[in-house]
């Protein structure tokens, strides 16, 4: 079986980690990610404002370019994209009258027939979580896993439609899947701060401070995210953290997919930890979860 | 500290231009202060979203063009999550944003001469793209 | 006037009917009409209602489908704007209704069906099984000394024990025990039979089954009141249950209780220790038409401000936060009321909502915001107190479909205009009283109950009634 793949920037680069284990992952879940051809990048934004259309002009033509291609759906990974190629979509397919005015800039046709999947949402509803548990080699048996959603994921719940907006739990559904142990704690559908950690670096160290003080007095070895933006504030906001709250200690913060490898005995020195801040490795040793 | 409003005042372009943008009713907030209660980013702010939305019903304009509440918004949606007349102030912080760097520029809201190298060299696409996205003119 | 033909005891059991005499006019009719009357609901606003017909010299059977009477304010604690003990109030009137001449108490029933017209419905009733055979009991209470199976009690709102036998409170009406076929444990294990063996008079009744009577009547009132909106599951941004210091408006009502499951102390469910810093919220589900209810719920302010002060009552040095978006304090002596709340008893009123709760060490950390001081709140609190939305009892549209009566989308009863018919329904001879029609106090609602039940009497005495189709 194979699924339309947008992977996005990021996950080119500096989350390559990311987009990796995602696609080894695929394989040994008997799926393969098929990457579309030609991507462009989705611009990272959907346009709050209603007279702003050019920024929906990318994410439509990513969206027409995998129509064209032959598919229905379109899978990706990063949050962001997936938020912002979602929210897109479901512009082309209620709002006439802005869709007529994109797609005829960009001289496209397309009515919105592309259906946008997280990776997490295919493994949830396509493969499922039973089944995902079957395949685990190795379970991620006691490690605590604080299941980070962040906002891009989930909201505007009416539009995105994966999970509910105070208590999901696809996310933790998804690590007891993988044989680890879901932790609850208070902080996992707040903001990180997102763009603001190129230009209000205050606001993006309080959030991230707040949510990992919250993760880790929950109990949590680990937090996992789905987005490589939350992934950046929360891990490399951390010495700064510590510089105003000594008493911080800090946490490792992973993708999900790096987990989702580790449980299906890809080997870890593959993984690109090295790349974390916070080195993951030394929890992940000390509960077993690798050797 | 005496504040005169009108009716050209309450009508203003300026707001209506904010409501016509945003596609939000500013008078369907009756002010209970539960986005701001929830908001991530109100320590940076020196208006709660609630109060940008009642200067917003006053026609406050130029307490509210002035104000910072706008770029410190991090477009989380929390506020429209929990709002319980779903206003969706995620998209009146953007309209503000908008109107004011189409009407003054970039004003040097972001920089990439403000960051180190080793910043850029960890910190995603995602993050300048949206930064700059954000924070230019549009 | 009509013609009284017969009058005999309803408790034996024979019709009661008069004959209406009828004016000339098309529209009216002539037939019998009978001169008792149903109330379905045992609160203080059917009781109001059937004492009311009683004292009148009508003839009532009180329905209710719980053991005893009482509803609701039996639950609570005092009452405002006077402070006055709620069971102090409540008792005398459901001693007088369970003690009436011309009121027959019939609990542990449920309304199943309803046939023929205005002056002349035949009932149909089910009463749920007991296994107390409550013609032999004494009420004397040893079968509940002696059960030993302990349980989570309805009554005090999940917060204290009961046994598996049980009243619902020590002064209940009819002060005659029940047993939870899903707690004793002779019906679930098949051992045990205590309460069996320690009866006096064996009135105990493993076998009992369901049973099943009409009842004919002229007109039925409903005050089938309400229940607390379930944040417990639709509210998890504050907790949905699971923070245990966190509870709703009602369940504080028990702990504010003398009688209640602490005794009236203010220590906090999780762990016992005396509440220092407590936190109100008021408008909760309340007044959001996006997620929950649209409606005000009318009585939180002024109950919220009375928990305020009845907890200041019991922990002087305590703090009081209540959360607030306005005040609504329209009746009688409840501005003066609010406003010596916040000058005399100096609880601080915070005007803004709260967004989210959670458990942080021993304490609630409350997440919300001062709109007049523009300042976002944390407060560290080591109990929350929510007045959680009132919303129709339980059953209360079903009930409605057997009576052929409308509700709104709330559930609410809809009456036949708001203004000048708030108790009659578009049914003839079917009356609304309580909170079953709208949310309202305890004053609103005991005058609606002898509203409804004057307007059933208009009925029963009438010369004459309009033409009605059967139902």
């Amino acid at each position: 079986m194979k699924y339309p793949y947008f992977p996005g920037c990021t996950l080119y680069t500096k989350a390559k980690k990311l987009d990796d284990a995602g696609r080894e992952c695929s394989l040994k879940l008997g799926f393969e990610l098929d990457e579309l051809k030609d991507w462009t990048c989705c611009g990272a934004t959907f346009p709050l404002v209603n007279d702003q259309h050019i920024t929906m002009s990318g994410p439509t033509r990513i969206l027409a370019d995998t129509k064209d291609q032959g598919n229905d759906k379109l899978v990706t990974l990063c949050s962001v994209c997936f938020n912002v190629l979602k929210r897109t979509n479901n512009v082309m397919l209620n709002d006439e009258e802005r869709r007529a005015k994109i797609t005829d800039f960009i001289e496209r046709d397309y009515h919105g027939e592309v259906e946008v999947l997280h990776y997490l949402q295919l493994l949830r509803d396509e493969i499922g979580f039973d089944v995902l548990k079957e395949k685990v080699v190795k379970p991620l048996e006691g490690l605590k896993v604080a299941c980070y959603y962040g906002c891009l994921l989930l909201r505007p719940v009416k539009e995105i439609g994966l999970d509910t907006m105070e208590d999901p739990s696809i996310f933790e559904d998804f690590i007891r899947a993988l044989g680890g142990e879901p932790i609850e704690f208070p902080y996992k559908v707040e903001c990180c701060g997102a763009f603001q950690a190129v230009h209000s670096m205050d606001t993006a160290t309080r959030c991230s401070r707040d949510i990992l003080r919250s993760a880790k007095n929950s109990g949590a070895d680990v937090v996992i995210t789905t987005c490589p933006l939350c992934q950046f504030n929360l891990d490399d906001r951390q010495p700064e953290i510590q510089k105003s709250d000594p008493g911080f200690s800090s946490i490792p913060v992973v993708y999900f997919t790096q987990l989702l490898a580790l449980a299906l005995d890809l080997p870890a020195e593959e993984l690109g930890f090295e790349r974390n801040l916070i080195d993951p490795l030394p929890i992940l040793k000390e509960k077993g979860v690798i050797a | 500290m005496k504040t005169v409003i009108s009716r050209s005042q309450v009508k203003g372009d300026f707001v209506s231009k904010v409501a016509e943008i945003s596609g939000e009713n500013f008078f369907n907030c009756y002010q209970c202060g539960n986005c701001s209660a929830g908001c991530p980013s109100v320590d940076e702010m020196d208006l709660l979203p609630s109060q940008v939305v009642r200067y917003l019903q006053l026609g406050l304009e130029e307490e509210v063009k002035s104000c910072k509440s706008m770029w410190v918004c991090a477009s989380c949606m929390m506020c429209h999550a929990r709002c319980p007349k779903g206003v969706d102030i995620s998209k009146i912080m953007e309209a503000l944003r908008v109107l004011r760097l189409r009407e003054v520029g970039a004003e040097g809201h972001i920089d990439v001469t403000d960051f180190s190298d080793d910043y850029l060299a960890r910190a995603p696409q995602i993050a300048m793209i949206s930064g700059y996205r954000k924070f230019l003119p549009l | 006037m009509g013609e009284l033909i017969e009058l005999t005891g309803l408790k034996d059991g024979e019709p009661v009917t008069c004959v209406a005499v009828f004016g000339d006019h098309a529209d009216f009719e002539s037939v019998p009409v009978d001169r008792r009357v149903m109330v379905i609901g045992g609160g203080i606003t059917g009781i109001t209602s059937a004492v009311d017909l009683g004292n009148a010299g009508y003839q009532v059977m009180l329905v209710d489908r719980l053991p005893s009477i009482g509803g609701r304010m039996l639950q609570l604690s005092e009452t405002f704007p006077t402070l006055d003990c709620a069971q102090c109030t409540l008792t005398p009137r459901t001693v007088e209704s369970g003690q009436h001449p011309n009121v027959l108490l019939k609990t542990s029933c449920e309304v199943e069906g309803l046939k023929g017209e205005p002056g002349d419905f035949t009932v149909s009733i089910r009463q749920k099984i007991t296994y107390v055979d409550w013609n032999k009991c004494t009420g004397c209470g040893t079968c509940i000394q002696k059960c030993p199976s302990q349980s989570i009690a309805l009554f005090e709102r999940d917060a204290g024990r009961m046994t598996a036998i049980y009243t619902l409170s020590p002064q209940a009406v009819p002060n005659k025990p029940v047993i939870d076929a899903e707690r004793c444990r002779y019906l679930t294990l098949g051992k045990c039979g205590v309460c069996a063996k320690s009866c006096p008079v064996e009135a105990i009744d493993y076998e009992q089954q369901e049973s099943f009577f009409e009842v004919r009547v002229g007109a039925i009132i409903v005050s089938t009141g309400f229940d607390i909106y379930d944040w417990k599951n639709k509210m998890p941004e504050y907790g949905g249950g699971n923070i245990p210091d966190v509870i709703d408006g009602l369940t504080f009502e028990r702990y504010l209780s003398a009688s209640g499951p602490t005794a009236g102390a203010m220590i906090r469910p999780s762990d016992g220790k005396l509440v220092k810093d407590i936190v109100f919220i008021q408008c909760v589900g309340s007044r959001n038409p996006e997620f929950h209810k649209a409606y005000c719920s009318r009585v939180c302010c002024m109950y919220t401000a009375k928990h305020a002060r009845l907890y200041k009552h019991g922990v002087h040095d305590g703090q009081v936060y209540i959360f607030y978006i306005d005040i609504r304090s329209t009746g009688k002596g409840y501005e003066q009321f609010i406003q010596q709340s916040v000058s005399e008893e100096e609880i601080l009123y915070i005007r803004g909502r709260v967004a989210k709760l959670h458990r942080d060490g021993d304490k609630v950390m409350v997440q919300g915001a001062d709109t007049l001081t523009g300042k976002k709140i944390e407060i560290a609190a080591d109990m929350v107190v929510l007045a959680a939305a009132m919303v129709p009892n339980d059953g209360a549209k079903e009930l409605a479909d057997i009576l052929g009566i409308n509700y709104n989308d709330d559930g609410f009863f809809i009456e036949d205009n708001y203004k000048l018919a708030s108790v009659e329904t578009g049914q003839q001879g079917i009356y609304l009283a309580g909170c079953c029609q709208g949310i309202k106090d305890i004053a609103d609602s005991a005058a609606q109950g002898s509203a409804a039940s004057s307007k059933a009497m208009v009925l029963l005495s009438s010369v004459r009634r309009q033409k009605q189709e059967a139902v």
